[in-house]
């Protein structure tokens, strides 16, 4: 049973986030130039699309979007019997010398991150990779670092933190949970 | 050599005794049946008390294979006696699709006299009825049955040749040996591996379907009927066999015949699982055939139940279901199967000693069967009671191809008495 | 989710959620195939061993190609070339083939109940890629996928499935499949192709191709086999063709978006005319397709740890 919600973000404090990671995304790369969002499924996506919206917005320009999905390339797939169900990967444009932003929900141990890198390269060969992230929790496990935070959370290892998004949670929010089943 | 027998319930069919009776037995073979007897003044006479337990005539298996000589791999004369006289059998008939084929007198001898030395069970030869069973020319049935041979059949094949058939039956007739038909039309058997019914159809295994058998079954009955000689259908496994075999004797056709324990215990729906013991020939059929088999026994139009007793080695058997022998050994679970009958209501245990011991003695005209005074004292003691896991290990025979293993069963030959010696004692442990 | 179970011997003793998990986790695979890159690292450092005792180039590439494209190490062996040749039973070849420590072997022989002796006694997880006139469970999966993705769903089609009906694998596995999966069978072919009582497997026999593909979704045509006709199963191609084969003259009996399906290969002009084979109705390409992601769901979701 989980108690002690702490709601650390709500609907305006993310949406000013995004604002602010679209024009840095923009200010970084100097232009729109090659540039593509790939959203992690799942978290990332809604994430991909606003930051889309938003690019457009500023600059009149849809850049191009597509969705990953990373399980088959996760670390840990076959070391249990439990497989996780496998989304649909919808990369429609080549990555070749491309200037990737991948775009995740919470950044935690780095793991998806790396598994992310390794489908992407498989994909194509972009000229680069920048990775944006509505938060970063730390207890990185790998050497990976977000170029794009929306908000630093440092958290302890019993808390689960949680990114819902209207469109796939009907609220807009990001939530503390205390685990009290460690 | 000598003993007297107390407080058993004594099941004779041929006397039509079932009631408990002292028997006296004297040289080896019956002096007298009776109340209260006493032992007489014969030097080294041994008395048993058998109250609760059962005494019939030796059990009598009419169709065995001992698979020496040539097979001996997978059973030789001794390890088939040894497995006989677990199952409570004195005196057994083996068939002759040995390897050379019991076709010629000195194989008949050679059987004899590896019997002679184990002399553990009786054991009477069956001669083949074609050299090599081919089913082409006949063999030397005089020679063969001077030889010691009581009967012939090329069980294993059919004799497909109706001609040669007709002429066989003449021929036998005329010398009194009795001849045992395989019934099986090969045209229409021709690579079925089961029966040929909704399971074959769901396993896609290739079927034989029950008119294989039950064609040849009419031919061997209008072929006995038109030589006016008898015949013995081995291995009755289909309902339109039992009706044949009916209707025949109903006729007046001298036809006996005989069944095997699983063709009324399990079907072929128990060939689900691929397991290669449930692979034989004939196949189990379906229920249909099982209970037809069932009201055979029960209302006489099948005489004898024999096991038709075929071991096959591990290296014949661990292999793919198409390919493995066919066959299952049957001595050590014939009567406890055959007890299953009796427990059923389908049989008394009368009725059933009948088709395990009497019957085959009469068909195959060899002593036994009986208690008479004057009979050989060919014994089984069996304990209705006796509670028994079918177990590998304990398994007499040398193969230990049989689809009960692990079955729970009731009702044991507990010892086992040739000519007045014990061949078989599980009572005094 | 999980699959629990060792091995994957038929569909018969699969549920239906189970058939539901292995065509969605299929789905999931199409993808990949149409990479540029088309690997993944999922079973990276697994073996996978293809035991072939059957000649086949169609199913052996496909479960090769499976197991390449998840990253494995796939090897294949053809009875002709091993040591099956020189005698050795099938329980040595299982025995030698675990002391290697495969993670799954994959079987196809012409014994039925071939994989179940295998899966008995091998700890490895067996795939049956067909045994006999059994079963064929990968072949069903595929086909049960490629009309479920024309369709949109299985419920409540209607199918027939023409041909050699007595000796085929493929029949069986699809009829146990599409039942379970809530749709309706016909099965049609020369009296002499159809097995005893397949009525109580619960589908419609015709003895006529025209009446079988009556307003029909689905139609399976079934390959002949040359040598049945030395076993007097039937007398001649020529009849078999006049009266089976699907062409023009009989397609437009069924429904107007019927679905033409094979297991392949054709015998052109026998069981499918050329037209007809080629034509907009064949999905024939789209079942090869999907063979290949039916595979690698399969030996996605058999390998791994225990939970």
């Amino acid at each position: 049973m989980k108690n002690k919600n702490r709601v650390v973000m709500d609907a305006e404090a993310i949406d000013r986030s995004l604002t602010r990671v679209a024009y840095e995304i923009l200010e970084k790369n100097k232009g729109l130039d090659d540039l593509v969002l790939i959203g992690i499924r799942t978290g990332g996506i809604c994430l991909a699309n606003r930051l889309q919206k938003k690019i457009a917005a500023m600059e009149g320009i849809k850049v191009p979007l597509g969705i990953l999905d990373v399980t088959l390339y996760r670390d840990d797939l076959l070391r249990t019997n439990k497989k996780p169900r496998i989304g649909k990967t919808d990369i429609t444009f080549s990555l070749d010398n491309r200037k990737v932003v991948l775009v995740d929900d919470v950044l935690f141990t780095g793991r998806t991150i790396r598994a992310a890198m390794d489908a992407l390269i498989d994909f194509g060969r972009p000229r680069l990779i920048q990775l944006a992230v509505l938060i970063d929790r730390g207890h990185r496990e790998l050497p990976i670092r977000a170029d794009f935070v929306g908000k630093n959370l440092p958290s302890s290892l019993w808390e689960d933190v949680s990114v819902n998004l209207t469109e796939k949670d009907g609220v807009d929010e990001v939530v503390i949970e205390m685990d009290s089943e460690e | 050599m000598n003993w007297l027998i107390k407080g058993a319930r004594i099941v004779d069919p041929s006397q039509h005794i079932d009631g408990q009776m002292d028997i006296l037995i004297e040289e080896g073979k019956i002096f007298k049946l009776g109340q209260n007897l006493s032992p007489s003044r014969k030097k080294g006479m041994d008395s048993i008390e058998l109250a609760g337990l059962v005494v019939t005539p030796g059990l009598i298996d009419m169709h065995t294979h001992l698979r020496e000589p040539g097979f001996e791999y997978k059973e030789t004369i001794q390890t088939g006696s040894e497995a006989a006289c677990a199952g409570g059998f004195t005196s057994i008939a083996c068939m002759p699709n040995t390897n050379p084929v019991n076709d010629t007198r000195s194989v008949t001898e050679f059987i004899l006299r590896k019997a002679a030395e184990t002399n553990l069970v009786n054991i009477y030869p069956i001669a083949a009825i074609t050299m090599r069973s081919e089913g082409k020319s006949l063999a030397e049935f005089w020679d063969l049955k001077e030889a010691g041979a009581i009967a012939l059949s090329d069980d294993g094949k059919p004799v497909m040749d109706s001609g040669v058939m007709r002429r066989a039956l003449e021929y036998a007739h005329s010398l009194g040996l009795p001849i045992i038909s395989h019934c099986e039309d090969t045209c229409l058997s021709s690579g079925g591996v089961m029966n040929e019914g909704f399971p074959s159809t769901e396993l896609g295994l290739p079927g034989i379907p029950g008119i294989a058998e039950d064609i040849m079954v009419a031919r061997d009955l209008l072929l006995a009927e038109y030589t006016r000689s008898s015949i013995h259908i081995a291995h009755v496994s289909s309902a339109g066999s039992v009706r044949l075999i009916r209707e025949a004797k109903n006729r007046g056709i001298k036809v006996t015949a005989e069944t095997a324990p699983h063709y009324f215990t399990l079907t072929d729906d128990d060939l689900r699982t691929y397991n290669v013991n449930t692979k034989v020939y004939p196949p189990l059929r379906g229920k249909a055939d099982v209970e037809a088999i069932k009201e055979g026994l029960r209302d006489g139009a099948i005489d004898a139940i024999a096991s038709d007793h075929a071991p096959h080695a591990l290296t014949d058997k661990e292999v793919e279901f198409e390919y493995a022998a066919s066959g299952m050994i049957g001595l050590e679970t014939s009567l406890a199967l055959g007890l299953r009958l009796v427990s059923a209501g389908v049989l008394t245990l009368s009725q059933l000693i009948g088709k395990m011991s009497t019957h085959p003695s009469g068909i195959l005209g060899i002593p036994g069967g009986s208690l008479r005074p004057g009979a050989p004292a060919d014994l089984t003691i069996i304990d209705l009671q006796r509670s028994w896991t079918v177990d590998r290990e304990a398994i007499r025979s040398l193969s230990k191809n049989t689809p009960f293993l692990g079955w729970d069963l009731t009702g044991k030959a507990v010892l086992t008495m040739k000519g007045g010696v014990v061949t078989f004692d599980e009572l005094h442990n | 989710m999980i699959l629990e179970r060792k091995d994957i011997l038929g569909i018969k003793e699969l549920s239906r959620d189970e058939i539901l998990l292995i065509l969605d986790t299929a789905d999931s695979f199409i993808e990949i195939s149409t990479r540029e890159i088309k690997k993944v690292p999922t079973l990276r450092g697994k073996t996978i061993i293809n035991l072939f005792y059957e000649a086949s180039t169609r199913t052996r590439t496909s479960f090769e190609i499976a197991g390449k494209r998840l990253s494995a190490d796939t090897i294949n062996i053809s009875a002709s070339t091993s040591s099956v040749v020189k005698g050795e039973t099938l329980l040595d070849t299982a025995r030698n083939l675990e002391a290697m420590n495969p993670d799954v072997i994959v079987i196809r022989h012409s014994a039925a109940g071939a994989p179940h002796m295998l899966a008995g006694m091998v700890k490895q997880s067996i795939i049956n890629a067909g045994d006999g006139a059994h079963e064929h469970p990968t072949q069903a999966l595929l086909d049960m996928m490629t009309i479920r993705a024309k369709k949109g769903h299985l419920e409540n089609l209607n199918i027939a499935i023409v041909g050699d009906i007595a000796h085929s694998r493929v029949a069986r596995s699809n009829i146990y499949g599409l039942k379970k999966m809530g749709a309706q069978v016909t099965v049609a072919g020369p009296a002499t192709m159809i097995p005893r009582d397949i009525e109580q497997m619960g589908v419609t026999v015709h003895s006529s191709l025209n009446e079988a593909i009556k307003e029909v979704d689905v139609i399976m045509m079934l390959r002949i086999q040359l040598e049945r006709q030395h076993q007097n199963i039937f007398p001649s191609l020529r009849e078999y063709a006049q009266r089976f084969c699907l062409s023009k003259k009989n397609i437009s009996l069924a429904k107007k978006d019927v679905l033409v399906m094979h297991p392949g290969p054709i015998n052109r002009g026998v069981e499918i005319s050329p037209d007809i084979a080629d034509g907009p109705y064949s999905v024939i390409l789209d079942q090869v397709t999907n063979g290949v992601a039916v595979r690698m769901a399969l030996l996605y979701l058999l390998t791994g740890g225990k939970a």
